[in-house]
């Protein structure tokens, strides 16, 4: 497109960009900033709720469990995902649409309902217990629901499609004559994958982690259904301040916390991705 | 596996494809195809998209394995090896470049998976990009390079190892007339020095016929003709070989007669032509069968008083440097082609003209020209 013609084109596409811009002001930037602005009046500038955060041990043990559980989380997707992804990216269309039905299914489906689903599976006197006990595997119930493990395995398979579709586009974007070509050159399919698939498919593994990662450690709904009281992350932490004490500033201090931990995963990936381009190289 | 560290030349292994036949669901792509290729041979498999000439390559690089048959490299039975214990080289067609390395790490990925010593590697590496023309390219990304460079590191990568046999899948069908004609050049005396047989895959019959010592026709899944490219124009087997190799007049007619393996059509409109019956085909023609007769257009002549006694209408004539194309149409409706050096009085358009040829210099074939 000349500079010309795009000149011309730039106008009108700004002017329908308006109404979005209006919206997004009023709805998500004002409120944000005021809900983050908060954080620092009491009426008159204070650092007080974030020296709050900072000298309870409660919100360092939100936060660290937040972190430990999406890390781990992120480790399991990409597990699960990335073979999913492969065979997805690999196999006949028809095999892969099924696949894909598979994968793309559950993000169609509410979360609320997912969540409710894993607390049908896994309470008390749920299937998964109920299975075992007939199977003879344990005598009595175990406690499976409102546990680190139970957020766990429910975060995991909510997130699942955001690490399974990146690394899937990645792969599937990388010609199948090189992994031939490394095959004819001598390599065994494990190397040709290790020297020449794995590399090739890193933007989307790192593109998937990142998706994962941010989205856990901002997870409500999950976490709240099936973590409990007692398994407290940050996302339930900020809804609780906000619904159940009224405290606005301190929802606020958290949330512009997890705002800064958000951004900098992001900018700690990109840099990793880059450094990972050159390391790849040879 | 030879020991590659150490071997310096490589001579070339022989290709011994028997019976083969690969099937995809209910298409038939390769049937019951045989080929056996001498050592340091060049053989090309030329035909249309879909004639199973790439199915056949990768079932000799081991990408495919074969339904029912026997793929021999060197007498070893490779049919079922795995792609990576064949220690046969590749050079794609879209190059197949690795684009997370350097060039030279492209072309040291060979002899790294087979643990050759990194100085022997090195030093290869160096031999491989001078042989190529690409010395100071090493440290290059395959991106930044052109695409006859990038194709010349692909060749390079392919023989770095000094693999007894060399198999090309259309190697230069991305680039343009004058690079592919430079590299054609470049590929031959590559191979003539490695010394390594080579089975060439193409669809460009020029190509065919400029680098090989023989040329394998494929149609259908089948080899419709294997024989050197001089036989392969001047004596083709088939109507389908005629009309894919080279510029060709085919003309259908009944046999009115046959004596001394010359027969002659009569194609309508009281014209009678006259052609050799191919060789293969010789005991399958009778009188009145219908029949195909070829005949090349610089073969043809403006020239009265021939067996033929054949007239066509001048529709065009083409200059295109070296001679002139003249376009006619027979009485019949056919449309007729003469290349001719160009004469002192060209003809004009509506011009009657009258074309002979040596009957021997036409070849004639069983049933009907297939629709253009």
């Amino acid at each position: 497109m000349s500079t010309n013609s795009s000149a011309l084109g730039r106008t009108p596409a700004f002017l329908m960009l308006l109404p979005l811009i209006a919206v997004l002001c009023f709805a998500v930037f004002w409120p944000v900033a005021n809900l983050l602005g908060r954080s620092f009046f009491a009426p008159d500038f204070t650092l007080q709720y974030y020296e709050t955060i900072v000298s309870e041990p409660l919100y360092w043990r939100v936060f660290i469990r937040t972190f430990w559980i999406s890390a781990l989380c992120c480790i399991l997707c990409l597990l699960i995902g990335f073979p999913i992804a492969y065979a997805m990216a690999r196999t006949s269309a028809w095999r892969a649409l099924l696949i894909a039905a598979c994968v793309l299914g559950p993000l169609w489906t509410s979360i609320l309902v997912r969540s409710y689903a894993w607390i049908f599976l896994l309470q008390r006197n749920g299937v998964v217990n109920d299975l075992l006990i007939d199977m003879g595997l344990i005598e009595t119930r175990l406690r499976m629901l409102y546990t680190e493990g139970a957020v766990l395995v429910a975060m995991t398979h909510v997130l699942l499609p955001f690490m399974i579709l990146p690394i899937f586009s990645t792969i599937r974007a990388i010609p199948t004559d090189l992994e031939r070509s490394a095959r004819n050159l001598g390599a065994g399919r494990f190397r040709a994958f290790l020297t020449i698939t794995l590399p090739l498919s890193l933007p989307g593994v790192s593109a998937g982690v990142l998706f994962v990662f941010i989205l856990a450690i901002g997870f409500y709904i999950t976490p709240a259904l099936v973590g409990g009281p007692r398994t407290l992350m940050i996302g339930t932490l900020i809804a609780q301040q906000i619904t159940e004490l009224l405290n606005w500033p301190l929802a606020g201090a958290i949330s512009l916390l997890l705002l800064a931990v958000s951004i900098a995963t992001a900018l700690i990936f990109q840099r990793a991705l880059s450094v990972g381009r050159i390391v790849g190289n040879d | 596996m030879p020991d590659l560290a150490t071997s310096q030349t490589s001579r070339g292994a022989s290709l011994d494809v028997r019976d083969v036949s690969k099937s995809y669901g209910d298409v038939k792509a390769v049937r019951d195809i045989s080929l056996f290729v001498k050592a340091g041979e060049f053989v090309s498999l030329l035909g249309p998209s879909g004639s199973g000439k790439t199915t056949l390559l990768m079932m000799i690089a081991g990408f495919e394995y074969p339904d029912a048959g026997v793929i021999e490299v060197g007498g070893q039975d490779m049919t079922y090896v795995e792609p990576n214990r064949r220690n046969i080289g590749m050079v794609f067609q879209r190059y197949a470049l690795f684009p997370h390395m350097t060039v030279a790490g492209n072309v040291a990925f060979s002899l790294r998976m087979r643990r050759v010593p990194r100085n022997t590697i090195d030093e290869r590496v160096r031999q491989a990009l001078a042989m190529v023309r690409l010395s100071d390219y090493g440290h290059r990304r395959p991106d930044q390079l052109s695409g006859g460079q990038q194709q010349r590191v692909a060749v390079a990568r392919a023989t770095v190892f000094d693999p007894p046999m060399i198999l090309m899948d259309e190697p230069l069908g991305a680039l343009d007339k004058k690079l592919r004609e430079q590299l054609q050049i470049e590929i031959k005396a590559l191979q003539r020095e490695l010394g390594a047989t080579v089975i060439y895959v193409t669809h460009d019959q020029q190509e065919a016929l400029t680098m090989s010592d023989r040329v394998a026709v494929m149609n259908n899944g089948r080899i419709e003709q294997l024989s050197s490219p001089k036989e392969l124009y001047e004596k083709p087997q088939s109507v389908f070989v005629a009309d894919f190799v080279g510029d060709t007049n085919l003309l259908t007619g009944t046999v009115v007669d046959i004596g001394n393996g010359i027969a002659s059509l009569d194609i309508g409109n009281g014209n009678r032509v006259q052609g050799a019956v191919a060789r293969e085909s010789g005991a399958g023609i009778a009188v009145g069968d219908t029949t195909t007769l070829s005949v090349r257009p610089e073969r043809a002549f403006l020239e009265a008083g021939s067996p033929q006694g054949l007239s066509i209408t001048c529709v065009d004539e083409i200059y295109t440097g070296h001679d002139l194309l003249i376009v006619g149409r027979l009485d019949t409706g056919a449309t007729f082609r003469i290349r001719t050096k160009t004469p002192d009085a060209a003809p004009a358009s509506g011009d009657r003209l009258p074309v002979a040829w040596r009957p021997e210099d036409a070849v004639v074939f069983p049933g009907k020209a297939p629709e253009a």
